[in-house]
């Protein structure tokens, strides 16, 4: 290696690590996750929640169009003739049963562009995760919302309308 | 037959003890971190030099091109993101293409240069994970890091616009899947000015670093008959000095309206593919650029399939347990995926789901030509040839 390739190499050499250096001095862009978490898009594709009306009712109607589009086969739902003396829905039928086995679920979210009342949505949440292959078999309980609006997704979002922040 | 096999081995063992030279076979991989997923290399060493190199393939075997056989065409999209999996939007563009080519239709001109920006950004996020990768495996950790957090900021963009990092189910058959969010553009445009900082940072990093022109330079050459002979495309074979590009070739989607070069390389080492693929993400940028300045407005998907009235639904859940039908015949769509030309053979029998999805991945045809890389060249380089290949395992198995 002649004198002036060695100099070059030098140079281009000090100047990496001029870039490196420089970087001592910028903020990180990590964050410290468990204790500082990121907040999603509105957009975000996580865990499925069925919502309610505002009075309470229950809007799913047990149309079983989320099952049949599910690219994965995630979606389990069974219908039940909706009770006249006391309705849970505000149609003829409701789900009796909606599971959704989460070791399956790829997120693409088709079953809540699909959903014609606005029952089946995908939330922000992101962790998700379980000791045994039972526990991530989520059940209807614990996909209905505690109370109207619980899931914090609006449904416009999947008109394309959606916010960004 | 199985004896002659032994006496040959025998025969040949002996010779070499001869020579008084033995060599030795090596396994790299399939659980090695150098070799991009789960490839796995039988090399026969002498000494330092590799003799001979065997590839083997199959371990992320998912059976993706017999399963879409039993999807709706809309349901195929998904399961194609998963195969590409650092670029999966040029698999949904290439899926998407060829229906279209069978239905007869085109999406509308925003929904185009939308694809074109989304392709665009997944060739960059496709190309940092090579910089960033291909560097560590040098031992050049600091580049790793600040390429994969170029790359974050690209799929938080991925996540803003379709609500999925990695697979984003963007694209759909006659448009795109949503419009852009607001505030979106200026998004694209900050990163695109920080982008045009780093990118500059790594080549100062990396370009003129004696250490690494000296382990990428002569390393892993191919020429340009050998591209040939094994029909390497992608920028593999714009390092040895052909301006072959499909975006040019065969001009897809909205590409013939903007302006980019294909940079190519005479020399057709590894360093060489790194100097392409640098300057093909300065190319990306640039496309990003004017389709920002020129996006014009309107409809996102095509006539007919977007809902005419508020109770009617688009095409893709208007039917939601039989899809949409596909008129019998065939298409081929080329695009230009990061590691090369993605073809893709979309044969309908006129019924809602495909009777066979073929794709031609760049990724397998590449990784044909590794033996030619790695043979005759030091066990050391070998792990550089494998990077400057860019294989990634999903698309080479499928």
């Amino acid at each position: 290696m002649s004198m002036k390739n060695a100099l070059e190499g030098l140079s281009a050499m000090l100047k990496g690590m001029s870039v490196t250096f420089s970087y001592l001095f910028e903020k990180p862009v990590t964050i410290q996750y468990p204790d500082v978490k990121r907040k999603p898009p509105s957009m975000f594709r996580g865990r499925h929640y069925l919502r309610l009306w505002e009075d309470g009712m229950e809007r799913c109607i047990a149309c079983h169009l989320c099952e049949i589009v599910c690219p994965a086969q995630a979606i389990h739902v069974q219908d039940a003739p909706n009770p006249k003396d006391k309705p849970i829905s505000k149609t003829a039928r409701y789900a009796a049963d909606f599971q959704i086995n989460m070791l399956r679920c790829i997120f693409v979210g088709d079953c809540e562009e699909v959903c014609p009342v606005d029952c089946i949505v995908l939330s922000d949440e992101y962790e998700l995760s379980g000791y045994t292959r039972e526990e991530m078999i989520y059940t209807k309980e614990m996909l209905t919302e505690k109370h109207p609006g619980a899931s914090g997704r609006d449904p416009m979002v999947k008109r394309g309308e959606a916010r960004m922040d | 037959m199985w004896k002659e096999q032994i006496d040959l081995e025998l025969e040949r063992v002996k010779t070499d003890q001869e020579k008084g030279t033995e060599t030795m076979v090596l396994n790299l991989g399939p659980q090695h971190p150098s070799t991009h997923g789960v490839l796995r290399l039988v090399l026969e060493l002498d000494g330092e030099r590799v003799v001979h190199c065997e590839p083997h393939i199959g371990y992320l075997h998912t059976g993706i091109e017999k399963e879409c056989e039993y999807r709706t065409y809309h349901q195929v999209v998904p399961l194609i993101d998963r195969m590409d999996y650092l670029s999966s939007l040029h698999e949904e563009m290439g899926y998407v293409l060829a229906v279209e080519k069978l239905l007869g239709i085109e999406a509308p001109k925003r929904a185009q240069y939308i694809r074109v920006m989304m392709c665009e950004l997944s060739r960059i996020a496709s190309h940092l994970v090579w910089l960033g990768t291909g560097a560590l495996e040098l031992n050049v950790s600091s580049v790793f890091m600040y390429c994969f957090r170029d790359r974050e900021s690209i799929l938080d963009l991925f996540e803003l616009i379709s609500g999925a990092r990695m697979f984003p189910r963007y694209f759909r058959v006659g448009g795109v899947m949503r419009d852009l969010p607001r505030g979106f553009e200026d998004a694209v445009k900050q990163f695109v000015g920080e982008f045009r900082v780093h990118w500059k940072e790594y080549h100062d990093l990396l370009t003129k670093n004696p250490i690494w022109r000296m382990r990428n330079e002569g390393i892993a050459v191919l020429t340009r008959e050998q591209c040939y002979a094994y029909a390497l495309t992608g920028p593999i074979l714009r390092a040895c000095g052909v301006a072959y590009d499909t975006r040019r070739a065969f001009p897809y989607s909205a590409y013939p309206e903007f302006e980019f070069e294909l940079p190519t390389q005479p020399a057709g080492d590894a360093y060489a593919r790194y100097l392409v693929r640098m300057s093909e993400m300065e190319q990306s940028l640039r496309i990003v650029e004017q389709v920002l300045a020129k996006l014009p407005q309107g409809p996102i998907v095509a006539e007919g399939l977007q809902p005419s009235s508020k109770s009617e639904r688009s095409v893709w859940w208007r039917h939601p347990h039989r899809g949409f039908l596909v008129p019998p015949g065939e298409s081929y769509v080329t695009v230009e995926s990061p590691r090369g030309e993605k073809g893709y053979w979309v044969v309908s029998d006129g019924s809602n789901k495909p009777l066979r999805v073929r794709m031609r991945s760049p990724s397998f045809v590449n990784a044909q030509a590794l033996p030619l890389l790695v043979e005759g060249g030091y066990i050391a380089d070998a792990v550089v040839a494998i990077a400057s290949v860019d294989p990634v395992l999903g698309d080479v198995d499928r």
